[in-house]
């Protein structure tokens, strides 16, 4: 793509972008979302990031891996253990990239 | 007693957990955009105009194999649909707000800032200067991933792939969604996406994660509803 196009792809990305961020609260940030929606809503975030993360763990490399030399698997593992257990942000990550840094040093290559 | 300085100050605080997955990150894509052939100038300028991580990366993905704009726009905007959502989450909370803070807040309204937003407003008895805590997080994640995608763009190839900092960004959504599991419905949400996501992984233009996304949220309504019902 020439940088005429690449210009032209992000701004156009970026307006798309910001229409939808914008959409209701600026169209109908006065008037009541649906009830129904509404329930629907909360589970927006739970549902997307779950999404992103199931691939994450267990398709690490585009195929799918479900075994004990899957170190991403393990260390995501421990990280739902760790927020379930200490509902902190900072400690999950630590001792999750900790987990895989330490695994990817023992486990054989993959 | 909460001024909107006081606010805007909690909302920078709370947000900086978050900013320590949001700078590998953003490092990461300013070193694969370079890779991806995209001048320096105009990775920056993505990151400013477009502002949405997942999206910025999949556009240097499609620009790498030499994808038409038009198809890049549309997966683009495939991906970015959700935060019609959070628009719609939030929109109750903000309708008296003036026409440029409407402006302002949806231009920091990325997945990292509703998350902080959301729970803020969900637990304030009154919204009084609330907006000012969503423009707190919403500026400190904006001023870190500008920084951190400048940083990677500067250090090019430089990080060690083996170092797998990207896993510090799937680590901090776990770190999100876990506590989020309160009930047996968003539980039953989150382990249906999952499901799904893993199973229609192969479909193209990443539509798998829209289709997982879409089938936990009817899998969580239903189940709520369903149980509102019996009680």
């Amino acid at each position: 793509m020439s940088s005429l196009w690449l210009w032209i792809t992000i701004v156009v990305v970026g307006l798309l972008t910001f229409g939808i961020r914008l959409s209701f609260l600026a169209f109908l940030g006065k008037k009541q979302v649906a009830p129904l929606l509404q329930q629907a809503l909360r589970f927006v975030p739970v549902a997307v990031l779950s999404a992103l993360i199931a691939p994450a763990l267990l398709i690490p490399n585009g195929t799918l891996a479900l075994s004990f030399t899957n170190s991403r698997l393990l260390a995501g593992l421990l990280a739902i253990l760790v927020a379930w257990r200490t509902k902190n942000v900072l400690l999950t990550i630590a001792l999750g990239m900790a987990c895989l840094l330490i695994l990817q040093a023992f486990l054989p290559a993959h | 007693m909460t001024t909107p300085r006081s606010e805007f100050l909690h909302g920078v605080r709370d947000e900086l957990p978050i900013l320590i997955g949001t700078v590998p990150f953003g490092l990461i894509y300013g070193v694969f955009a370079l890779s991806a052939g995209i001048p320096p100038l105009i990775a920056q300028a993505m990151s400013c105009i477009v502002f949405a991580g997942s999206a910025q990366f999949v556009i240097a993905q499609l620009v790498a194999v030499g994808t038409p704009a038009l198809i890049v726009i549309l997966t683009a905007f495939i991906i970015n649909i959700r935060h019609l959502l959070y628009s719609a989450s939030l929109a109750p909370f903000t309708g008296r707000l003036s026409r440029l803070w409407k402006w302002l807040l949806a231009y920091l309204l990325t997945d990292e800032a509703y998350a902080m937003a959301i729970s803020r407003y969900q637990k304030a008895q009154d919204e009084g200067p609330a907006h000012w805590y969503f423009l707190g997080a919403g500026l400190a994640l904006w001023t870190c991933w500008q920084l951190s995608t400048a940083a990677g763009i500067f250090l090019g190839g430089q990080i060690p792939a083996s170092w797998s900092l990207d896993f510090a960004l799937p680590l901090t959504f776990i770190a999100l969604v876990v506590p989020a599991l309160k009930d047996r419905s968003s539980t039953a949400a989150a382990l249906s996406a999952a499901l799904i996501a893993l199973l229609a992984f192969a479909l193209p233009l990443k539509l798998g994660i829209a289709v997982a996304a879409l089938s936990g949220i009817a899998v969580g309504l239903a189940l709520e509803i369903k149980w509102i019902k019996r009680a």
